[in-house]
C-alpha cells in the first residue's frame, strides 16, 4: 500500500516552525563563511581595474544587493500567488517576513551604485532607465509596508497585501532589460548563462561567493522573522514553547 | 604596513568603497540587531507570568 505524500505539511506554521528553527544555524553558518570567502576573494585576491582602479571593488555589494532586491520581490510574488490560490496562513506571513530584507538590499543597492557613479560617471544619480526602476523598486516594498500596516492581519488584509505584491511584480523585467530596451548609462549585462562571460576570473568568483552569501543571509533572517511572526500568531506554538523553555 | 595603508586608502577612492561598504554593513549589523531584540522580546512575553526564568533548551517535540 502506497503512502500518500502529503505535499502541504510544511504549508502549516505550526509544523514549519521547528523545521525553520532548524535551519536557521545551517543558513547562518554558511553566510558567514561565504561573506568571509566573498570578502577575501574581493577586497585582497582580485587585482584593481585598469580603468578603474580599486574604486570596482563596490561591485561586490552592488550586484549581490541588486539581485537579491529583485530575486526576494520574485519569491515575495510567488507566495503572494500561493496566498492567493491556496489560502495558506504561512505563504502571507513569509512575505511579510522576506520583505523588509528585501528593501534593505533594494537601497543598499541604489545607495552603492551611487558611491560607484559618482567617482566613474561623475554622478551620485541618473534618471536613467536601470537606476529609477530600482528606486521605484524601493517604492513597491515602501508601499508594501504602508498596506500590510494600514490593514492589519486578517485574511483578507493578507490578500490585499498579495495582490499589491503581485502588481509591482511587472517591475522585475524592467528593471532587468532595462538596460536592452533603453539607451542606458548603467551598463548592460556581462555576466549571462548562455555565453563566456566578459569579467576577470576572480572577479566573477568574488561576486559569485557574495551572492550566495547574501542569498543564504537573506534565508537566514526570513527565517528567523518568519518564526518571530508564527510565535505572534499561533497560539499553539506559543502554548508549546511556554511548557517547552519553563520546564 | 604600507600595505594596510594602500589597503584603505583603495587607491584614492577610499571615500566611495568605505562608504558604500560601511552603510552596506552598518545597515546589515543594524537589522541583525533588530531581529534578535525582536526575538527576544517575543520569547520573553511568553515566559513572564511563570516562576521559572532560566531558559531550558527545549527538546522539540510533536503532540502526540
Amino acid at each position: 500500500m502506497r503512502r500518500k505524500i502529503n505535499w502541504f505539511k510544511y504549508a502549516s506554521p505550526v509544523s514549519f516552525y521547528p523545521l525553520a528553527g532548524r535551519m536557521v544555524p545551517w543558513c547562518a553558518a554558511a553566510a558567514i563563511i561565504l561573506t568571509v570567502a566573498g570578502l577575501y576573494v574581493g577586497l585582497f585576491l582580485a587585482p584593481p581595474d585598469y580603468r578603474q582602479g580599486d574604486v570596482y571593488r563596490i561591485i561586490f555589494i552592488h550586484v549581490p544587493s541588486a539581485w537579491m532586491s529583485m530575486f526576494i520581490y520574485a519569491v515575495m510574488a510567488l507566495y503572494a500567488v500561493a496566498t492567493l490560490t491556496l489560502r495558506t496562513r504561512l505563504s502571507s506571513m513569509m512575505i511579510e517576513a522576506l520583505a523588509p530584507t528585501g528593501a534593505l538590499f533594494t537601497f543598499i543597492a541604489l545607495w552603492t551604485g551611487a558611491f560607484w557613479g559618482r567617482p566613474t560617471w561623475g554622478a551620485w544619480w541618473v534618471w536613467d532607465a536601470r537606476l529609477t526602476s530600482e528606486l521605484i523598486l524601493l517604492f513597491i516594498y515602501f508601499g508594501y509596508f504602508a498596506l500590510h500596516g494600514a490593514l492589519g492581519r486578517d485574511a483578507r488584509a493578507d490578500r490585499a497585501s498579495a495582490v499589491l505584491v503581485l502588481v509591482g511584480v511587472i517591475n522585475l523585467p524592467i528593471i532587468y532589460y532595462s538596460v536592452v530596451w533603453w539607451n542606458t548609462l548603467h551598463q548592460g549585462a556581462s555576466v549571462s548563462l548562455t555565453s563566456a562571460p566578459k569579467m576577470a576570473y576572480l572577479m566573477l568568483t568574488g561576486m559569485f561567493l557574495m551572492s550566495l552569501a547574501a542569498w543564504m543571509y537573506s534565508i537566514t533572517v526570513s527565517l528567523v522573522r518568519v518564526r518571530c511572526l508564527i510565535r505572534q500568531r499561533e497560539p499553539r506554538v506559543r502554548e508549546r514553547e511556554k511548557a517547552a523553555w519553563t520546564q | 604596513m604600507d600595505a594596510i595603508v594602500q589597503f584603505f586608502e583603495m587607491g584614492g577612492y577610499a571615500l566611495y568603497v568605505w562608504g558604500a561598504y560601511g552603510m552596506t554593513f552598518a545597515l546589515v549589523g543594524i537589522e541583525i540587531a533588530w531581529l534578535v531584540w525582536r526575538s527576544r522580546r517575543s520569547r520573553h512575553q511568553r515566559v513572564r507570568g511563570t516562576e521559572q526564568r532560566r531558559p531550558v533548551r527545549p527538546q522539540w517535540r510533536r503532540q502526540p
